[in-house]
This record gives C-alpha cells, structure tokens and sequence, in this order.
C-alpha cells in the first residue's frame, strides 16, 4: 500500500519537496514529465543536448491530434483509455488546444473504407452532406458521408511545446539546452529520461519508425477541425494550424532512414490534400519534413524503471495525446521512489 | 509440401504488412503456424538499410523469409530489389512482384517474365505472383519457376477466388508445380475453397493484418486451411443437379399409425 498516493497533494507536496529530479529531453515526453514532476513538489530540471526547443525532436513534426477515439480504430484500446482524459489536460494547461472534434472522410469509391472504420470505435456520430457542410463549409459538395468525432481535440505542437516550457518556466523549472546526459547523470536524486530514440543504447528493443508530413499555406480553403481521409493504402490527415497553414501527415514506415521526405511519399500526401479539397493544387508548400518515432515492439508506450532512472519512452504515434498520461505516471512512479529514499534513510538514522 | 527442395508442414504463408505492431505480428505468427513469412523491402528503406530494426524484428520469429518485390513497376527495380534481399536475408527465396499500377496492383505479366528469366539465371529461387493465365504461366516455368503463385483477387481486396474455375484449371494443367493461392483473401473459408481446389499454400497478409483480431484471424486461416486441405485429400463429391437422399427411402420402415 503506497501512503503517498493517498496524502492531500499539499501535504505531499511538502513531505517530497526536496527530491532533485533532472528531466533530459525537451520534447513532448520531457516536458510534460516536467511539469507533472513539478505539479508534485520536485525541485525539477530539463536539459536538452539540442540548442532550442523543437530541434531534434520529433514532437516539432507532430500531427497535434488528440483523436482517442479516430485512433482506436486502428489501434491497441489502451490508446484511447490513456488518450482520452488528455484532452482535459491539455485544455487546462494550454489555452491554444482546440476542441471542435474531427471529422473523417473517404473518397467516393473507397466509401466502404468508412463504416469499417466505424465499427472499430465508438463516439461518432454520421453525418450527412448538410451535415458535413454545417461543420465545414469548404468541404460542401465534396463527401457524402462522415463520422465526426465530437470530443475530439487538436493543437499546433509548435505553440504547445514552448506553452509548457513557459508553464514550467512559471514553476521555476529551468530548461537548459546543449547539454548532454553524462554532464548530468551524477548530480541527480532522480533522472526521467525522455530521449526518445536517442535512448536506445539503454533501451535496446526500442525502434525507428519514419514519418514524413508537409505543411501547406493555402488562402482558399478553411477548415476548423481535423480531417481524415480514409484510403486503403495510406490513411492520411489534414491539420489546421490557422491563418491558412496545413499540416498533411504523415507517412508510417518500417525504416530508419533519416533524411528528407521521399518523392513517393510527398506525392501521396499532396494526392491526399487534393483529394480533400482540389484548391489545396494552388496551396503553397511551406514545409517537407521527416523525421523517426521511437516505438517499442507494441507500439505502446511505456515508464521502466531502472535503479534511480525512469525511462518515459515509446511514444510512437501518439507524443501529444499519451505524452500527458505517461508523465503522470511517471510522476507517480518518482513519488513512490522519493518515500522508498526517505523510508531507507529513517531506517538509516534509526541504526546509526 | 516442398518449396525448391525445403520441406514445410504449414501450409500458410503470412505477409508482415500493416499489423498494428510488431507484437501483433509476432503473436499472429505464432498463432498461424507459418513457416514462411514475406517481407517488402521498401526501396527507399532497403538502399540505407534503413528498415534494419524491423527487419531483425522478423528475423527473430525463427521462420523462413521469402522476401518480396512489393511495389517494383519494372524489371530493373525487381531485380536490384531482388539483390538487395538475397544481400540482406541471405536466401536465394524471391517473391517476385512486377506491379502494373498502383490501383490495381494487378501483376504485369510481361515484365514478369521477363524478371523471372534474369533472376533464375542468376540463382534465384523465384516465386512469382502472377494470373491465373495458363500461357503466361508456361512461361514462367520455361523461365525457371518452380513455384506459382495467382491471385485470388487482387491484393488487399478480400474478395476471395474471383476465378475459381481458371483456378482449378491452372492445377490442372500444372501438377507437379506447387501452387499458392497468393493475395485477395478476406476470410477463412477463401482459404479452404482455395485448397478445395488442390492449391499446396495460400499466402495472405491484409486479411490477418487488418482484422479487428489479427491473432484470433491467424488462427482462423490456419484452421481452415487445414479444413480444406484435408477436404481435399479425402476426394470431395462433384455437384449433382438432383437431391440425393441420405437415407434410402424405398423399404424404410413405417412407423406409427
């Protein structure tokens, strides 16, 4: 029976206040762990080996959807029970997260690809033409049918990494980039390794799994939600990100390969945002981006633990809508540590 | 059932595509029993051995690897990304796919043989995916094809046999070559109409891979491939156009009143 977990937070707060906690990743995994470590009581720290927030980490080329439901359609359960109550957690800490639901579509002659996709879900509801053109007016005329997912949510991960940085800015957490873990590793009580893949000398089934995306600018079209579309070969999304920018992603290949986008895959991206909507041939393309998920061999993402390290890895997919879960529980995790230390250091001081 | 000389006792081989994770695909694996699974070498991931993780992933499930072409539209591209393999697993094993376009998947024939020709000369054992036309099949025995393998439907469509009778005919006409009902499968009773028919194998991926259950529709296949083949094995009836009762009717016993 773990006292801790049933303690008043302030209390606890208290009792744990002094444990020093070094936080190494600046990407969604470390910050958020930063915070909820914070949140806690830690005297908490991040350090980053890149020299601003973004570089190197692959949360920058994230999608930003918290889609549980959208996501449990192709996806383990535990996605959607560890995502769903993100939302709320994102919509308390940042002001920027959008809550207008999503919306899935499919081509006409892939149409059968929908109700499939229903019946791996739930917390949908169809919609018809008028339906769909009540929600977003540019897409009239285009689908028939939708699902629209209204509790879903979405975010540009590029204002709410640096709204946690500021978040933990406010809670006198320091962020400190271009340093590395070995300057660090002997200094702390307790070290949360958010590295992401770069952990994989320590966390050797850990893998690489490429995305790639494209952000467009387009004065054209207006949406105000995510849209999916359904495609037997690749499944693709579009993101509003506001003033006329889009992000299309993304790409899911068993490959390592860093570099650029491939060809290929910009080509089935750019097919995607055409198919959705024809005026995304006249959009500007801002961004090609691509870059690696770290995945474990379920693509589940998971706290280990080793002697005085908690490792938050894993994240595959999924950075923004289960990087929240993974940090409380990691939290929780550092709390039932600290009372391990001080339990051993009264015994300590008891036989001295 | 014999594969250029390997002996295998599973009659199913899997695809390694599209699972929800590599878990998945390791669980279904076990479940189905397969012996051989296919592997696609993207080659944009093969030509920086980028897809190395995965790859030894499978590896690691202990089965045999026949890996494939997915995705070359011309015989250059085949035969690099055959080479790339046979570096990369150490098999002379090649799934060859010539793909006509990327709607259809439907296999170019011509371009087929004309890969199979150059593999077979340099060593490979090839397993081409083909038609069900029996003219294009003799060519690709005369190109060295030891293994056959026509579609059911094409690839991903889980419409199961679309030609049963080209299918029966090419067994026919071809029955000392093993023949492997190769893509188009959506359920397990596909699979047992396939080896109804004779066909030695019945390779799928989608069918397992996207299911709601990829494990528990592992073990389904497997099932009903043995179903069929024993079906098979034990002569079935032909279709008859009148009702032939099970129970003579003439001198049954009256009962009752």
């Amino acid at each position: 029976m773990n006292l801790i977990r049933v303690m008043p937070a302030k209390e606890r707060e208290q009792r744990v206040g002094r444990s020093r906690a070094i936080v190494v990743g600046a990407g969604i995994a470390g910050l958020a762990a930063a915070l909820e470590l914070a949140e806690r009581g830690f005297a908490a720290e991040v350090i980053e080996r890149g020299s601003a927030l973004g570089d190197g980490a692959c949360s920058w080329m994230a999608g930003g959807m918290l889609a549980p439901w959208c996501e449990r359609a192709m996806t383990d359960e535990a996605v959607l029970t560890l995502g769903a109550p993100t939302i709320d957690w994102w919509v308390r800490r940042f002001p920027g997260t959008v809550r207008n639901g999503s919306l899935v579509v499919a081509p006409a002659r892939d149409a059968a690809e929908l109700p499939r996709f229903a019946g791996r879900t739930s917390h949908y509801e169809w919609l018809d033409e008028a339906g769909i053109g009540a929600l977003e007016p540019d897409l009239v005329g285009r689908f028939r049918r939708a699902l629209f997912f209204p509790q879903e949510a979405h975010l540009d991960p590029r204002r709410a990494l640096p709204a946690l940085a500021d978040l933990l800015k406010r809670r006198a957490v320091p962020i400190r980039f271009g340093v590395d873990l070995q300057a660090v590793a002997a200094q702390a009580d307790l070290l949360v390794d958010c590295r992401g893949l770069a952990a994989r000398d320590v966390l050797p089934d850990l893998r690489g799994v490429r995305g790639e995306m494209v952000v467009l600018r387009s004065r054209e079209v207006s949406l105000s939600r995510p849209v999916r579309l359904l495609h037997p070969r690749i499944p693709l999304y579009v993101v509003p990100r506001g003033e006329g920018v889009f992000m299309v992603g993304a790409t899911t290949i068993e490959s390592e390969t860093r570099g650029g986008a491939s060809v290929r895959s910009t080509v089935e991206l750019l097919n995607a945002a055409y198919a959705l909507h024809p005026a995304f041939g006249e959009a500007e393309i801002l961004e090609l981006g691509a870059d690696l998920r770290p995945a474990f061999p379920d693509n589940l993402p998971a706290v280990r633990r080793a002697s005085r390290t908690l490792y938050v890895n894993g994240l595959y997919r999924h950075g923004f809508l289960l990087g929240p879960a993974m940090a409380r529980q990691a939290a929780e995790m550092a709390l039932a540590m600290d009372q391990e230390r001080s339990d051993a250091d009264l015994r300590e001081r008891r036989s001295a | 059932m014999a594969f250029y000389g390997v002996e295998l006792t599973s009659r199913l081989l899997l695809g390694t595509a599209r699972y929800p994770s590599p878990k998945v695909l390791a669980d279904a694996i076990e479940a189905s029993g397969a012996q051989v699974v296919t592997v696609s070498l993207r080659r944009e991931a093969g030509s920086e051995r980028g897809g190395q993780a995965f790859w030894s992933i499978v590896r690691a499930l202990g089965v045999r690897v026949l890996p494939n072409t997915a995705g070359c539209h011309s015989v250059t591209e085949a035969v690099t990304t055959a080479h790339m393999a046979r570096e990369l697993f150490d098999t002379p094993w090649i799934k060859l796919e010539v793909i006509r376009d990327d709607e259809t998947l439907q296999p170019d024939v011509f371009g087929l043989v004309e890969a199979a020709r150059v593999l077979s000369e340099e060593g490979f054992e090839v397993f081409p995916y083909t038609t069900e036309d029996l003219a294009v099949a003799d060519r690709l025995v005369e190109a060295g094809c030891r293994v056959l393998m026509p579609w059911g439907a094409p690839i991903g469509s889980a419409r199961g046999l679309n030609n049963a009778y080209g299918l029966k005919a090419m067994r026919a006409h071809f029955p000392d070559i093993p023949l492997v009902v190769d893509a188009g499968l959506g359920v397990p009773s596909h699979a047992a109409a396939a080896m109804e028919l004779g066909y030695d194998a019945v390779l799928l991926n989608t069918a397992v891979a996207e299911a709601g259950d990829p494990v528990a529709m592992a073990r389904a296949f497997a099932l009903a491939i043995e179903a069929g083949r024993l079906a098979f094995a034990a002569r079935p009836l032909e279709p008859r156009d009148m009702a032939v009762p099970s129970t003579p009717v003439f001198g049954k016993a009256s009962l009752g009143d």
